[in-house]
């Protein structure tokens, strides 16, 4: 193994399809219109010198080092910034260029400290590169003159370093955060030799900056540079791996120094990700050698006891005695298990199959029960697939974007700076949320509209958008003819142009002027290329399955499916989350979406599993807690989830698994879930296996080990040793193998393995005979479903509901530097943004409560309470308030409620009744809650 | 499993169907209960309303109905 280097173009490719030919170095070259000299000398392997340029950044021509001679023209252009033409002939090595670039160099040098032997860059600088590139033997203006060396170096962000001694201003980083993250956090501050890169503020941690790395992946010295590399040393050899955090899934290199990781550096070939990153893939994983983890399988016989360490053999074992125990006095639906959307692909498979062969029912269920099960209700219904329609490139081609339900510059940044990208180039943005997220304002983007809906009313505002599509004559009706059920559209579109559904009747509803709906839906119908991206806003109400279905009646009446730029696009939440939904993980379906109750399907893997499957749905989660409470559930194996922090009304999440008999938690920390649990199994990190995951642009991604599991086994490995205790054989050797077998079972996976992995990088599924490489865009040339089915979307308000007890509408949600329970990245630096839960409320709103900002205050919902500090904040609307869910010392779920979706039992996060009063500190219950927390995670060390 | 939560979540996919009409509707609401809820839910709505429960949508309640005819959960 060795360090991974990609080859740095200099400029970024052009996409062209004409071509030009051209010579340089006497090699005959022929390139896209429009490529640079430099770009198309490195297609030849011809590298010139360069410092300001690098292929992920237009090019800027400042630094002129990179300059050729051309024949028949004057002077010694840039390279970067002159574009290749028909029979140009180019030299880029010539005694001219020679002296020319050696002056240069020798200007650089001389403001540049010389400790290349002690500096943390040394053998990975572009500037000592070029020093040796360029022959540099002698700095003539000497080191006495004017210098930089005395600047003060910033160590405020927790990752990186900026030293500006070391800068040579080649604005690499500013123009880093302006194309790549579309942040705009850096400039070049002053003129000439006072130059220098500045932050709006008086240092990183305190500035706009978003510590996504792009600035330091973008630096030629050591002036932005880890700091993991500046305490360990040099990578001496990298894996390349897939980013176990959000559903973007980026494709990372490990850098490593032999099972330790130096830093995670995102790959340009990554094609989820080409090249960038955020705070969280970038820096946090650190947790995954974090002092708490726990590394030695615990078991207790009752949750109220310490833990006790105990071999694998005798934790293994008494998992397999109890649940056996509990079968023959219960019944065999009395167990079930949760598989987790931070494990792999393989990994789920192997949990879904345990429950459905091993314990022989189909109590199985996963974390998407909670997030995006309506979408794989609904898109499955609509359009035959339970997936999105893109791949995340596709935004190149939007001319106009709707993000409904969604903060992708929080939640998923590494697609949103791709979608501010775009958006600075000129597409146009509506955006239908009750906050105003980033998106709606920031650096270079405005949306043109804002449609500032009150929580729950979502169906009625798309509604109200295809009113105006429908009764405005925006309708495609030649797309609809085609490919949609013609009768199906007619009942929908005359249900559609009722009165009720009006911007009019629906702005009295969402609160938002119906000239505004009006306005935003003309936009959409008739802007060109529409897409629309959503997230857990639209999912996660009583009518998340409607919004969805609503939103898929939109694309189908506009004809915006079938085609790059347009289509539906749910922003998956957890890394894996669409991987496990592939993978089985409902209780209703087996691999690939086909339903429990299809003998066919049932026949394929009772043949290779050597079992009869029962042919019943089994219990979703809610169900699981509620028959656990009621006495009929009594087992659960968790791999890899917190139930108690991320599931909705904890209070009766804690009583459900407080009356099972055995809870057995796999996971890599002892988390809230834990705290209930009577064995625990040490996990393992991405780090440490093999697998694959699924992003949310169905692109199956590979996962590859670069450490051996600190606590003994992967995953995979702990649920088939399980399995096999339990009497229900498994011996697969290795993730390859399982990944063989979901190939052979399910046809959209059928073209699926590692091999092809390795060779092509990723595929997005359906990969198959017919799509051997996989399928970037969905429905072209007709539905999966065969044609594209309107359903009925009728709105009904929720039954939560705010009164004068209580009076706002809580809405919750995440924020960039934090992941979901927080339980990974509350064990990295990254704390430093966000340490604790805060409660967003509105000046209005707080002023009538007597509320300053920073206040303790105490929210309360019909379920539960919790206390936490106020945000004072006009970014929510007043009757409004918001918090995130990532600290378990706030446990924001205690105060959501019983109430889900319809169709798929999804919780209603989005909208509780609550009110908001001061308040001296948490809670007693809180108070109460980390006592008990405490108190459970005592361990008694083996004796 | 509580009678009170199954009739809500019964009524609200009701609720959800109910454009079809009472012809068509309680065929659908029955086919979703079969794919979607566990035998035990099943069995435990059906028992509320053959115990005299209230609170289902007239829909939904029809529904009901077509479940206890299915063999596998009575």
């Amino acid at each position: 193994m060795s360090l991974i280097k990609e080859t740095d173009y200099g400029t970024p490719r052009a996409l062209s399809e004409k071509t030009v030919s051209l010579s340089i170095d006497g090699h005959e070259i022929t390139v896209p219109e429009g490529t640079s000299i430099m770009r198309a000398a490195m297609t030849a392997g011809v590298a010139i010198p360069k410092l300001c340029a690098t292929d992920s950044l237009n090019s800027f021509g400042s630094c002129r080092l990179c300059l050729v001679e051309i024949e028949g023209r004057a002077g010694t252009p840039a390279s970067c910034t002159t574009p290749v033409a028909q029979g140009m002939v180019v030299a880029t090595q010539t005694g001219r260029l020679a002296k020319i670039r050696r002056g240069v160099m020798e200007l650089y040098i001389s403001d540049h400290p010389l400790d290349c032997l002690t500096c943390a860059a040394n053998g990975d600088c572009e500037l000592q590169d070029m020093a040796g590139a360029v022959g540099l033997r002698e700095v003539r203006y000497g080191y006495d003159g004017a210098n930089h060396f005395a600047s003060t170096k910033d160590e405020t962000n927790p990752y990186f370093s900026f030293d500006p001694a070391k800068c040579i201003v080649c604005s690499r980083c500013v123009r880093a955060c302006e194309e790549v993250q579309g942040t705009f956090a850096l400039t070049v501050d002053g003129r000439g030799f006072a130059s220098k890169i500045a932050t709006g503020s008086a240092d990183f941690l305190s500035s706009e900056c978003v510590s996504c790395g792009a600035c330091v992946e973008a630096c030629p010295t050591a002036t932005l540079i880890e700091k993991s590399v500046i305490e360990t040393g040099q990578p001496e050899h990298s894996v390349i791996t897939t980013c176990a955090y959000c559903g973007v899934g980026c494709s990372f290199k490990a850098e490593m120094r032999g099972e330790q990781v130096v830093r995670m550096v995102p790959y340009k070939d990554g094609k989820a990700n080409h090249g960038h990153s955020c705070v969280k893939g970038r820096f946090a994983f650190g947790y995954a050698t974090h002092r708490e983890r726990i590394l030695k399988p615990m078991i207790r016989a009752n949750i109220n006891d310490p833990w006790r360490e105990v071999s694998w053999d005798e934790a293994i074992a008494h998992t397999a005695s109890e649940f056996k125990r509990i079968q023959a006095k219960y019944g065999k639906d009395a167990l079930g298990g949760i598989t987790s959307s931070r494990c792999t692909n393989e990994e789920t498979y192997l949990v879904q199959q345990l429950v459905r062969a091993g314990f022989g029912n189909n109590n199985v269920d996963t974390c998407a029960r909670v997030c995006h099960s309506p979408t794989g209700y609904g898109l499955k219904a609509t359009f035959g697939t339970s997936a999105g329609t893109q791949d995340f490139d596709s935004v190149d081609d939007s001319d106009v974007i709707l993000v409904i339900g969604a903060n992708p510059t929080d939640a998923h940044p590494v697609f949103a700076s791709r979608m501010k990208r775009r958006l600075r180039a000129g597409a146009k943005l509506i955006v239908i949320d009750p906050r105003r997220i980033d998106l709606v304002r920031s650096a270079h983007i405005e949306a043109a509209y804002h449609l500032p809906i009150r929580p729950g009313t979502n169906v009625a505002m798309v509604n109200a958008l295809a009113h105006v599509i429908v009764t405005e004559g925006l309708v495609n009706e030649a797309f609809v003819r085609e490919y949609c059920e013609w009768d199906a559209f007619q009942d929908w579109a005359a249900f559609i142009a009722r009165p009720e559904n009006s911007p009019e009747a629906v702005g009295k509803v969402s609160g938002v002027a119906a000239d505004l709906i009006r306005k935003a839906a003309r936009l959409y119908a008739t802007g060109g290329n529409a897409a629309i991206y959503y997230g857990l806003g639209v999912t996660e109400h009583s009518q998340g399955t409607t919004t969805v279905i609503a939103i898929a009646n939109l694309a189908m009446a506009t004809g915006n499916i079938g085609r790059r730029g347009v289509g539906v696009n749910p922003l998956r939440g957890q890394n894996n989350v669409q991987g496990s939904c592939d993978m089985g993980s409902f209780p209703h379906e087996l691999p690939g979406y086909r339903h429990i109750s299809e003998p066919e399907t049932r026949a394929i893997y009772e043949k290779i599993w050597g079992v009869t499957l029962d042919a019943e749905p089994g219990l979703r989660i809610p169900n699981m807690i509620d028959a656990a409470v009621d006495g009929s559930f009594k087992g659960i194996y968790i791999q890899g989830e917190d139930i108690v922090q991320s599931d909705p009304d904890t209070h009766h999440m804690i009583a459900g698994l407080a009356a099972m008999e055995c809870v057995v938690v796999q996971d890599l920390f002892l988390n809230e879930t834990a705290n209930y649990a009577h064995v625990f199994l040490p996990g393992s990190s991405f780090l440490e296996k093999d697998g694959t995951f699924t992003n949310a642009e169905r692109r199956i991604n590979r996962v590859r080990r670069v450490m051996r599991p600190k606590n003994g086994y992967a995953d995979w490995e702990i649920t088939q040793i399980l399995s096999n205790a339990l009497g229900y054989p498994m011996h697969y050797r290795h993730p390859a193998e399982i990944m063989d077998e979901i190939a052979r079972t399910t046809p959209s996976f059928a073209g699926v393995s590692f091999d092809l992995l390795d060779r092509v990088g990723s595929v997005q599924w359906p990969c198959n005979a017919a799509a051997p490489e996989g399928t970037p865009t969905m429905h072209i040339g007709g539905f999966v479903r065969g044609q594209g089915h309107f359903m009925i979307t009728e709105y009904v308000a929720t039954e939560e509901k705010s009164g004068p007890r209580f009076p706002l509408l809580l809405t919750t949600g995440r924020i960039l530097s934090q992941y979901n329970v927080g339980a990974q990245t509350r064990r990295t630096a990254n704390v430093a943004w966000h340490e604790e839960d805060r409660l967003e409320i509105h000046p209005h709103d707080a002023e009538q409560r007597g509320i300053r900002d920073g206040d303790w205050v105490k929210l309360e919902s019909r379920t539960g309470a919790t206390s936490l500090r106020a945000l004072i904040t006009d970014r929510v609307a007043p009757g409004v308030v918001y918090t995130t869910f990532h600290h378990p010392d706030t446990q924001a779920n205690v105060v959501t409620t019983e109430f889900s979706d319809w169709a798929t039992n999804c919780p209603e996060y989005k909208v509780t009744a609550v009110q908001v009063a001061r308040a001296n500190g948490p809670t007693e219950w809180q108070e109460n809650y980390r006592q008990h927390a405490a108190q459970s995670r005592r361990i008694l060390a083996a004796e | 499993m509580s009678p009170e939560k199954l009739t809500v979540m019964a009524n609200q996919i009701a609720r959800f169907f109910a454009h079809l009409g009472p012809e068509r509707a309680p065929a659908e609401i029955a086919d979703h209960l079969r794919k979607f809820w566990d035998p035990r839910m099943r069995r435990a709505i059906i028992a509320h309303v053959t115990a005299g429960g209230g609170g289902l949508d007239p829909l939904a309640a029809a529904a009901v109905a077509l479940l206890a005819e299915d063999a596998t959960v009575s």
